[in-house]
């Protein structure tokens, strides 16, 4: 049985004087997963994001977050939502918590520290916004957002400018919130951390679906070539005069072969017995299957 | 305590903490203050008799035409307001608050200044029994220059023009208000310009209704004139704030904000005629 919708967008049309920055845009998020807004810069992305968060006016259509018009009822709007801005928006003077307490006062609910420990913020507790980390600020503001329990939390490019272990410890956090019930609607230009965390994506281009469905499908739709780099001791495979069953592209890369191929398991036989019929030796062998990264881009250029 | 009382007491402590507005709410016009008292004193004796209330506006107008309006552009530039707007904080706060922190701020230095200028410079005080409508004056004098910063705030660019509007209030005032020079003491032909600030009704205010001494505006007038300025400078910033990274982008915004000047111009009238 699917899970209950919570986030509804139909039809909606966004223009900007005579830009049409979205046009006729449909999509919905159930409870509890994590939906993945991809695109290119001016693809639309932040002006439904936005729009959703009651920010912008839609021009058409309608849009709805677990029965609320943001339009309409901006107010009812704000204790369902967490939204954590792409740049943080706070006073740069506002210490950690003082903003805790501000953000909880105007949403009515207890301060919560809880949190400020959870995402490891308790020693900065009296730190200045303007002075914290980059990835300090991120958690942050995700903490903000999270401040009073919102049942949908919008994440813009949370990652964003993060070093990896920062990366990871967001990522981590994004699956307990999801893991607690909390839908989250992912705007991202990082491929691999859509593929990594969205339960299902969206690729927009110039203000419409391109793609949608969960990552594994839309990869699966591309050209379903997968990358197998070979590379051996005598370099036996860098020629062009050998055969492969199902590949349909080949190419060298510094000290491996690369093939492309339709049917990975019969090209790797006949592979592993060229070399041993050659008397060459395996250095390595990796088989990849095509990322949303490559299916992206397979989308974007081919619009 | 309230949303509303978490957010003045931060904007509060802001004001401290921010080197900039600590200069201009606290610094600058205590170090004024200390050099006016010290030179003029001696250069001009009878500055004396309105140098309480002269330094209380002068440190005012530093506080609001100065210092107010650069945080509320660069907070919405940086996407403040937009992340106060999403987690429900009305436009009225985010309006009335910073001028509630700044009157806070002006107070303070006020109060300074108004219990050391006798001791120290030998100031003249108060009438007896007068302190309550300095109180008074000081509320009014406040409350429109706090609303007149806001505004310039809400319909400036940049901060760059932020600085520009306010000195264009901030400069003649101080030339042309009373606070250096008695207005009985300008040119004829300048005194309908200087009625055009709101330090000049301030200072009558001031000079009338609790110094006693002799003025060209009725004090009562004064203080209506910058109640109703104020008051015009408030709604035009409530209507006028906009959320987003840009400034207001209601049509015609600066023509609208040069309403705040009608009172004054009013009374300008009312005094030639």
């Amino acid at each position: 049985m699917q899970s209950e919708v919570v986030l509804s967008v139909r039809n909606f049309r966004k223009t900007y004087g005579n830009l049409t920055a979205v046009d006729d845009l449909n999509f919905e998020v159930r409870r509890g997963e994590i939906y993945g807004l991809l695109g290119p810069n001016g693809a639309g992305k932040t002006s439904t994001l936005e729009s959703l968060e009651g920010l912008r006016k839609p021009d058409g259509g309608s849009l709805n977050i677990l029965g609320v018009d943001p339009v309409r009822q901006p107010q009812k709007l704000r204790n369902l939502i967490g939204v954590q801005l792409q740049s943080s928006g706070l006073p740069p003077m506002m210490t950690v918590e003082e903003a805790m307490q501000f953000f909880c006062a105007y949403h009515g609910v207890p301060a919560r520290t809880d949190l400020l420990e959870r995402l490891n913020l308790v020693e900065k507790r009296r730190g200045q916004f303007s002075l914290l980390s980059a990835g300090q600020q991120r958690r942050l503001a995700l903490a903000l957002a999270m401040a009073h329990r919102p049942q949908v939390l919008f994440l813009d490019e949370p990652t964003a400018g993060l070093d990896v272990p920062s990366r990871i410890e967001l990522h981590e956090l994004m699956a307990e919130i999801r893991a607690n019930g909390t839908t989250i609607l992912l705007a991202t230009h990082d491929m691999a951390e859509a593929e990594k965390m969205a339960d299902r994506v969206a690729i927009l281009l110039r203000g419409r679906i391109a793609a949608e469905g969960t990552p594994a499908q839309l990869t699966a739709a591309g050209s379903g070539l997968t990358k197998i780099s070979v590379s051996s001791e005598a370099n036996s495979l860098r020629t062009d005069e050998i055969a492969f069953p199902a590949v349909s592209q080949r190419l060298v890369k510094d000290e491996y072969a690369v093939f492309y191929s339709s049917h990975p398991g019969q090209t790797v036989t006949a592979i592993l017995a060229y070399l041993e019929a050659q008397g060459d030796v395996l250095v390595d062998l990796r088989v990849e299957r095509p990322s949303l990264e490559e299916r992206f881009l397979e989308i974007t250029q081919a619009q | 305590m309230t949303a509303f009382l978490h957010h003045l007491a931060y904007d509060f402590r802001t004001g401290l903490r921010d080197k900039t507005q600590m200069l201009m709410f606290y610094l600058f016009p205590l170090f004024f203050y200390a050099m006016m008292g010290l030179l003029m004193s001696k250069v001009n004796p009878t500055f004396l008799a309105a140098m309480t209330p002269a330094m209380i506006v002068f440190a005012g107008m530093s506080s609001t035409l100065l210092a107010l309006p650069g945080p509320v552009v660069s907070a919405r530039e940086n996407g403040v307001y937009r992340s106060f707007r999403i987690n429900g904080v009305p436009a009225m706060n985010i309006v009335l608050i910073p001028m509630l922190g700044t009157i806070l701020h002006m107070a303070i230095c006020a109060a300074v200044i108004a219990l050391t200028a006798g001791p120290l410079f030998g100031a003249a005080l108060p009438l007896p029994g007068r302190e309550l409508a300095g109180v008074g004056v000081f509320l009014a004098t406040a409350f429109c220059l706090a609303a007149l910063g806001m505004l310039i705030g809400v319909i400036s660019p940049n901060t760059r023009a932020t600085v520009l509007y306010g000195q264009a209030l901030y400069l003649p005032s101080i030339m042309l208000s009373g606070m250096m020079i008695p207005l009985d003491m300008l040119p004829k032909v300048l005194i309908p310009a200087a009625l055009l600030f709101p330090g000049t009704h301030s200072m009558e205010a001031f000079r009338g209704a609790v110094m006693g001494l002799p003025t060209m505006v009725s004090p009562l007038l004064a203080v209506l004139a910058l109640l109703a300025s104020g008051a015009i400078a408030l709604g035009l910033s409530v209507y006028l704030f906009d959320w987003d990274s840009r400034p207001t982008g209601k049509p015609r915004a600066k023509a609208m904000a040069a309403l705040v000047l009608l009172p004054f111009v009013a009374v300008a009238i009312w005094n030639v005629v």
